[in-house]
């Protein structure tokens, strides 16, 4: 499996790290509800489809959002983090 | 049809003509006591413990492909009972106790094999951390031997004890892990479940959950609704898929899981072996295959199959374990689903809908649980109330941060395993 | 039989090898296979379940039955197929799975207990009595089971691996895939050909068909020699593609050096991972058998082979052959033996309305029923369509069944193949994998004109996908007959009709299956073993699926399909893991002081990946231990130096850095004074501790972050995270600067001593007093003093551009001996901190939280900080938790060891009555006692209370104290100075 680094092209999977479900950005304030906190760190929706999801390029130190089918491992395509943002 | 050496021998005799069918295909009823989604090992095992141990007989066992289809037919093999932390450890105690009464119980040949279980260890700190787990195996009532270096040759001497990376400092060993014959397990339990009354339906999807009033009534399914006044979710591997259709978001992630065989090999590798510094673990078959496999390929997949990059560093780790294995090739490979859950440990438990029960999260070990799993979640389908053995395998421990079973230390939250 | 005027072997270079001891002759270009039947042998091998005599019945990498040890040498590679080694002189072969020997088997007498063996027959008995599994029954079956040997010996690691990077891969080069590289490589893409076999040409090489108006083979040279004029195109021979895998990645095996006696320069193989923009497979097809009685003897091969054998390798498999078969490929083989003076004993042809023209005895509608001949081929039994049999003397027959596409990369992502009624087989889905087209006879096209004009077609899709212009190719004529067949499965005869030859399945097992409801397709494989030998039943798949559907009255797609998994064919494990045997396995990361330390004789072990310092052996001493209670002693009592390079360091600059540190450490940062020190404590989000260690403030903007060395990658790429993803509203900038500084350990009441004695300023405490760090020079060169302590003594860290690091070490240790200290190792350094009850990761093993080592304290209640939120969870602040405490033993002598547990005196030592375990042990040289580190439930609340201590693996059983964790100056006084 190959991903594309935004800042740096297309790599090989042997460079990349990776961190689940891209909703690990979203953190909740430290006085959310428990449920919150509940929902953000272990529940996930897991699809089995295209799923939103952090890598990390230990090459070039950046994290970014890939778009990636948990089913064909196709991506659909990669953004950096201020993108996934908006 | 009880089997036996006599019966192999009068039905070659007869020209196997006397041998029936190991299950019925039976159209699904109308409505059961019980419903299991996933006929895979322990969807199995939960129906075959129903009835034998409950009298539940009014049972399905609703699959979407074919019985045995999932991870019980796809895994290394390996049997052990070599867990620490509480709730694990009685666990898989349990389990392994099953096993060992197994091929009598279900008068089917698992051919589960004691053969031995040996972990490495290669640093001072690692061994520390395996005499913890090696007590903990004994304060619960199981077998482990700590073994130094020299220990270690005595059983496996064509490890590289000579130019090692990371050189053998010591094992930890478990006379009575070892392996069986996996899809043997899920044939045994179904014809046990059958010959019991349990209908296995295969092809038959589930598509939908019943609830009305916070309580399950039913399913729907490729082939119609089928009402149900319990209905379990044993699904490893698409736990989240099922568990959506009752409204539930898991504590689960899933991921792939490579494991590879070598083609037949006359007998080289009588234990099995595992190598935790490079993410390796290794047994040979009875038909003479190296079995082995490593870590997850780390990225949520639902495909069954992996990439290269893992596929490669598990090689490497054999090369450096055992380079006696180099010029054994690698026949087939093949990827399983993994229900990872944060902190590494399973899920038996009921859910907040009355009825709907859920197991899950078996991450990379299911397949030596598959005795003990069936065992207490059909205890706990059957009476209410979670079996001695499982009662650790919350669903709340994670919103609960009580009694988190983080074995391997890397951390009770995903993608840390 | 060798032929003459055949074969593209080269009869003016005689090779002669071993095969089971004895002395074979064949000729430059032969394989063992074909070189055994040019010497008239045809029993190769035995199978597996009843150690069935079996010869050749392919000619390629789906050979089932000819699989033999080849060596010389320690690395004798087992179940080498003898269809795929290329003789080379002295290579020896050898035979396997038969004992004593291959004609005369003992185990052969599985055969005639076949009758009690079916399908599955050993789940069903074996069972009683139990212990009699692992001691009787396993051990003879695992005897008796397998193949060829592992010799038991190392394996040398001289195979390689390399990427390859390529616009189009174009796997096979038959006429397909020739042409396909010819009209990508000529409208200018980067072109890899890669074919399995040793010359291009594909099934041409196998065939005495024209192309373009010359031979086959002449036609396919001629377009090989102008691609490999071309530089865009590089021709892979021996390289079989074995894996497709996602996004473009192809595995492949290049044979590089399998075919020439080892001992040279070549390496075995090569593992190319082959990135792709598009691919083009082009791998053919295989020819299958037909199920009749005893179809399995030796001398009976495909028809397909039969031709490979006599056209390329100029190899009769016989002097009279048969030649069975429902296609016009059985005619083919005929005429070709004929043609090249082979006599023809018979053509049958099951379909009732096949003609010939050739002059050979020829039966139509006629059916094989039975063979005759022990370890070989003597004759067979055939019944003609009104019912009456004649036998028929031959010593082989060529048995054509029709093809199967080389469909198997298109499902190694899942894709299944669809069924083709056309030509009753298997064909790629489409869209299998993306990137991959189909063509020729992989995608089910027979005739070699359609062959290069879909390896055209193939092509011009690919250049499309890549965006590049195509340009006109010519396309030479080529035969075009349509390729007919009548399919026929099985032959409906008495006897045993195999399928899977090398696993010995048969027809019956497949019926026997569904008998017993074992309906699925996935049910039948695993309880018959049918595809699960070396071949991945290549040849039989296809048969035993139509079978299935026969015995379970399912039309074949309706029954299933058949799947392939990786790797196409079997890869060595040393190729896939070439290079990592021994030191080779992961890199190796090297102090400045490692050769200095070695040197002094100091034991390296591994810390992670980094090499250090054990303990420094002196003269006199006979254990570890003695140099240990010394380096201690030395510095306690004088002072010691210790490379502390391996601690992860993080440079973190920029004006947000304070509130950064803030927020990834649960104390805070932001109001330590420049020039000073702070302990940080680092917890995951789940709320237990991921790390610790010092973090200095350098300058306003600037601090310097230390990890411990196990947690430094992956507290970089943790910080990378948090201030990408989680605070991008802070200006921060975090570099990793581990390798940049060399860093050094200097401790014990002569430190402020030693330091003042090299560098070029004196400091003393009020410059630098605990927890701090300034700038100091040494000969001019700069460097930080830190005043840390890991050992309770007075300490310091000074840190020097790595470049300087075996310099200042030398200085250090020769200031330090004057001073009556020395170097210390990690053993000494694990004594000082266990004694100071300072924790490690043995400690902070991931399970543990602030609160369970006594840091609740550290959590700041004014701010937020990662894994605040989840540390309030009630689990993890329950009064029961373990928590840190000292152990002593209440004698003194006896050794406490780590991982052994603790319990209340009385209680037995069991799961439910565990109060805590150890996790650090240590003998204390300062205080003439075991002391260990630990955890136990409400622990700090049991100081002082005996314990039962058990350690059942080394078989302790002695009383133990709790105590303070810190054993050594609780006050702190000697650190603080």
């Amino acid at each position: 499996m190959r991903l594309t680094c935004p800042y740096c092209g297309e790599r090989d999977l042997r460079e990349f790290t990776y961190k689940g479900d891209a909703l690990a950005l979203l953190r909740p304030n430290e006085d959310a509800d428990p449920s919150d906190w509940t929902d953000y760190l272990h529940n996930r929706d897991n699809p089995a489809g295209v799923t939103r999801e952090l890598w990390y390029h230990g090459c070039c130190g950046t994290w970014f959002v890939a778009e990636r089918d948990t089913v064909t491992h196709v991506t659909k395509r990669t953004l950096t983090l201020a993108e996934a943002r908006e | 049809m009880r089997y036996s050496g006599l019966r192999v021998v009068w039905e070659g005799l007869r020209g196997q003509t006397g041998w029936s069918p190991v299950w019925r295909d039976p159209d699904p009823k109308p409505e059961y006591d019980v419903l299991i989604i996933g006929g895979g090992g322990h969807g199995l095992s939960t129906a075959y413990y129903l009835a034998k141990n409950h009298g539940i007989t009014n049972v399905a066992v609703l699959e979407k492909g074919y019985l045995g289809g999932g991870n019980v037919g796809r895994n290394t093999t390996i049997v052990r009972a070599n867990y620490f932390l509480p709730g694990n450890s009685e666990f898989y105690s349990h389990s392994l106790k099953l096993w060992e009464g197994l091929e009598a119980d279900l008068n089917y040949n698992v051919m589960h094999s004691q053969r031995g279980l040996i972990n490495l260890f290669h640093s001072d700190g690692q061994r520390d951390a395996f005499a913890r787990r090696g007590n903990a195996m004994i304060n619960q009532g199981d077998d482990a031997i700590v073994l130094d270096r020299e220990g270690v040759r005595r059983y496996l001497p064509y490890l590289d004890f000579d130019n090692p990376r990371f050189p053998v400092y010591g094992g930890l060993y478990h006379p009575r892990g070892g392996t069986a014959r996996h899809d043997a397990v899920a044939w045994g339990y179904a014809r046990g479940a059958d010959q019991r009354g349990v209908d296995l339906i295969q092809q038959c999807e589930v598509t939908g959950i019943d609830i009305e009033g916070g309580r399950v009534t039913g399913v729907q399914t490729a082939r119609g609704a089928i009402k149900a006044k319990k209905v379990a979710m044993i699904v490893a591997g698409r736990s989240s898929q099922v568990a959506a259709m009752a409204g539930m978001r898991l504590p689960i992630e899933s991921h792939v899981l490579q494991a590879f065989v070598t083609e037949g090999l006359k007998p080289c590798i009588d234990h099995v072996v595992s190598f935790g510094m490079g993410h390796f673990y290794i047994s040979q078959s009875d038909k003479g295959g190296l079995v082995f496999g490593g870590d997850i390929d780390f990225y949520a997949s639902y495909a069954q199959r992996g990439n290269l990059p893992m596929k490669e560093h598990v090689m490497e780790a054999g090369m450096a374990l055992m380079p006696m294995i180099g010029q054994a090739r690698v026949l087939r490979s093949w990827g399983g689903i993994m229900d990872m859950s944060p902190d590494g440990s399973p899920i038996i438990d009921r859910t907040h809908i009355d009825g709907l029960f859920l197991n899950c999260g078996w991450c990379y070990g299911g397949f030596k649980a598959v005795p003990g799993s069936g065992y207490a979640t059909a205890h706990l389908i059957a009476t209410g109330d979670p079996h001695e053995s499982a009662a650790g395998f919350r669903l709340d421990r994670f919103a609960t941060g009580v009694g988190l079973m983080d074995e391997e230390g890397t951390g009770a939250q995903h993608n840390l395993h | 039989m060798r032929v003459d005027g055949k074969g593209l072997i080269d009869r003016s270079q005689p090779v002669t090898f071993r095969f089971d001891g004895k002395p074979v002759t064949g000729f430059a270009g032969d394989t063992v296979a074909s070189a055994l039947l040019a010497n008239g042998v045809k029993l190769m091998g035995r199978s597996f379940k009843y150690h069935r005599p079996r010869g050749v019945v392919t000619a390629g990498s789906d050979e089932p039955n000819a699989l033999i040890s080849v060596g010389p040498g320690i690395d004798i590679a087992p179940n080498t197929r003898a269809t795929m080694q290329e003789i080379y002189p002295d290579l020896i072969a050898r035979s396997q799975n038969r004992w004593p020997s291959l004609k005369f088997d003992a185990m052969a007498v599985n055969d005639l207990l076949s009758p009690f063996l079916a399908a599955g027959f050993y789940y069903k008995t074996f069972m009683w009595p139990r212990a009699f599994w692992e001691r009787l029954y396993e051990p003879i079956i695992r005897r008796a089971a397998g193949l060829g040997a592992l010799s038991g010996a190392p394996d040398p690691d001289r195979s390689e691996k390399a990427f390859a990077h390529c616009d189009l891969l174009v796997i096979g080069a038959g006429p397909a895939g020739l042409m396909a590289a010819l009209t990508a490589a000529k409208a200018g893409a980067d072109v890899i050909l890669a074919t399995e076999e040793t010359r291009v040409g594909g099934r041409l090489l196998s065939e005495t068909e024209s192309v373009g108006g010359d031979s086959g083979v002449a036609w396919a040279e001629a377009l090989a020699a102008r691609l490999g004029d071309m530089p865009n195109v590089r021709i892979m021979p021996r390289t079989t593609v074995t894996g497709v895998y996602d996004t473009g990645t192809y595995g492949a095996l290049e044979r590089v050096g399998l075919h020439v006696a080892p001992g040279g320069d070549l390496p075995p193989t090569c593992f190319w991972r082959i990135v792709a923009k598009q691919a083009v497979l082009a791998a053919g097809a295989l020819e299958r058998g037909i199920a009749f009685p005893n179809n399995d003897r030796p001398g009976i091969l495909t028809a397909a082979a039969a031709r490979t054998y006599l056209n390329r390798y100029g190899v009769s498999p016989g002097r009279k052959v048969a030649v069975f078969g429902n296609t016009d490929d059985a005619h083919r083989t005929a005429a070709d033996l004929t043609a090249a003076g082979v006599k023809v004993a018979a053509l049958i042809d099951n379909r009732a309305d096949a003609t010939t023209n050739g002059d050979w005895p020829f039966y139509p509608g006629a059916d094989v029923i039975e063979t005759q001949g022990r370890l070989g081929l003597e004759g067979l039994t055939i019944r003609k369509p009104d019912g009456h049999r004649l036998r028929i003397g031959a010593d082989a027959l060529a048995v054509s069944g029709g093809w199967n596409p080389a469909v198997h990369l298109t499902c190694h992502m899942n894709g299944r193949p669809v069924w083709n009624d056309d030509i009753a087989a298997f064909v790629p889905s489409e869209g299998a994998v993306p990137g991959l087209i189909p063509c020729g006879a992989a995608a089910g096209v027979f005739t070699t004109a359609g062959c290069l004009a879909d390896g055209v077609r193939a092509a011009g899709d690919a250049l499309d996908a890549l965006g590049i212009k195509r340009k006109p190719v010519d396309l030479p004529e080529a035969d075009e007959t349509p390729y007919s067949l009548t399919p026929k499965w099985a032959v409906v005869a008495p006897g045993r009709a195999w399928l899977d030859f090398q696993n010995d399945v048969t027809s019956k097992d497949i019926k026997l299956a569904a008998q017993e409801n074992f309906r699925s397709v996935e049910h039948v494989k695993r309880y018959t073993t049918q595809g699960m030998a070396t071949d991945q039943g290549k040849g039989s798949n296809v048969t035993a699926l139509a079978l299935l559907a026969d015995a379970t009255g399912r039309s074949i797609p309706e029954t299933g399909t058949t799947t392939f998994r990786p790797p196409y064919t079997p890869v060595s494990i040393s190729s896939l893991g070439a290079g990592h045997a021994g030191k080779g396995f992961a890199p190796e990361r090297f102090t400045t002081s490692h050769a200095a330390s070695v040197k002094r004789g100091a034991p390296m072990i591994e810390a992670g990946l980094w090499y250090r310092p054990s303990y420094y052996p002196e003269p006199g001493e006979d254990t570890w231990l003695e140099a240990c209670n010394r380096e201690v002693a030395m510095v306690r009592n004088a002072v010691g130096v210790v490379d502390v390079s391996t601690l992860g360091k993080i440079d973190i600059q920029g004006p947000d850095a304070g509130a950064f540190l803030d927020f990834v450490y649960t104390n805070t940062f932001s109001t330590l004074k420049e020039g000073r020190v702070r302990y940080g404590l680092m917890l995951r989000e789940d709320g237990h501790v991921m790390d610790d260690g010092t973090t200095a403030r350098l300058g306003p903007d600037h601090y310097l972050m230390t990890t411990t060395t196990a947690a430094a990658g992956q507290v970089m790429a943790h910080l990378e995270f948090v201030a990408q993803g989680l605070r991008p509203d802070l200006n921060v900038r975090l570099t990793s600067a581990t390798e940049q500084w060399a860093q050094f350990a200097v401790a014990g009441p002569k430190a402020l001593t030693l330091l003042n004695s090299i560098l070029d300023d004196a400091v003393d405490d009020t410059v630098l007093p605990f927890m701090s760090v300034a700038p100091v020079a040494l000969s001019g060169v700069s460097a930080r003093l830190f005043r840390i302590s890991f050992s309770g003594e007075r300490g310091y860290e000074i840190a020097v551009p790595a470049r300087y690091g075996a310099s200042l070490y030398r200085v250090l240790l020769a200031q330090a001996e004057s001073l009556g200290g020395g170097a210390y190792g990690m053993e000494a350094l694990n004594v000082l901190r266990i004694e100071k009850g300072f924790i490690t990761h043995a400690e902070i093993h991931g399970r543990t939280t602030a609160y369970d080592i006594g840091m609740q304290g550290m959590m700041s209640k004014k701010k937020d900080f990662i894994g605040k939120a989840a540390s309030t969870r009630p689990g993890l602040m329950d009064p029961e938790r373990e928590r840190l405490v000292g152990v002593r033993p209440v004698d003194p002598a006896q050794a406490l060891t780590a991982g052994g547990f603790l319990f209340n005196a009385s209680d037995d030592a069991t799961r439910v009555n565990a109060q805590g375990y150890l996790t650090s042990v240590a003998w204390s040289p300062t205080f003439d006692t075991h002391l260990a580190l630990g955890f136990v439930k409400r622990g700090p609340e049991r100081i002082g209370e005996e314990m039962r201590f058990v350690d059942h693996l080394r078989g302790h059983d002695f009383p133990v104290t709790l105590a303070d964790p810190v054993a050594f100056d609780p006050d702190g006084g000697r650190m603080r100075g």
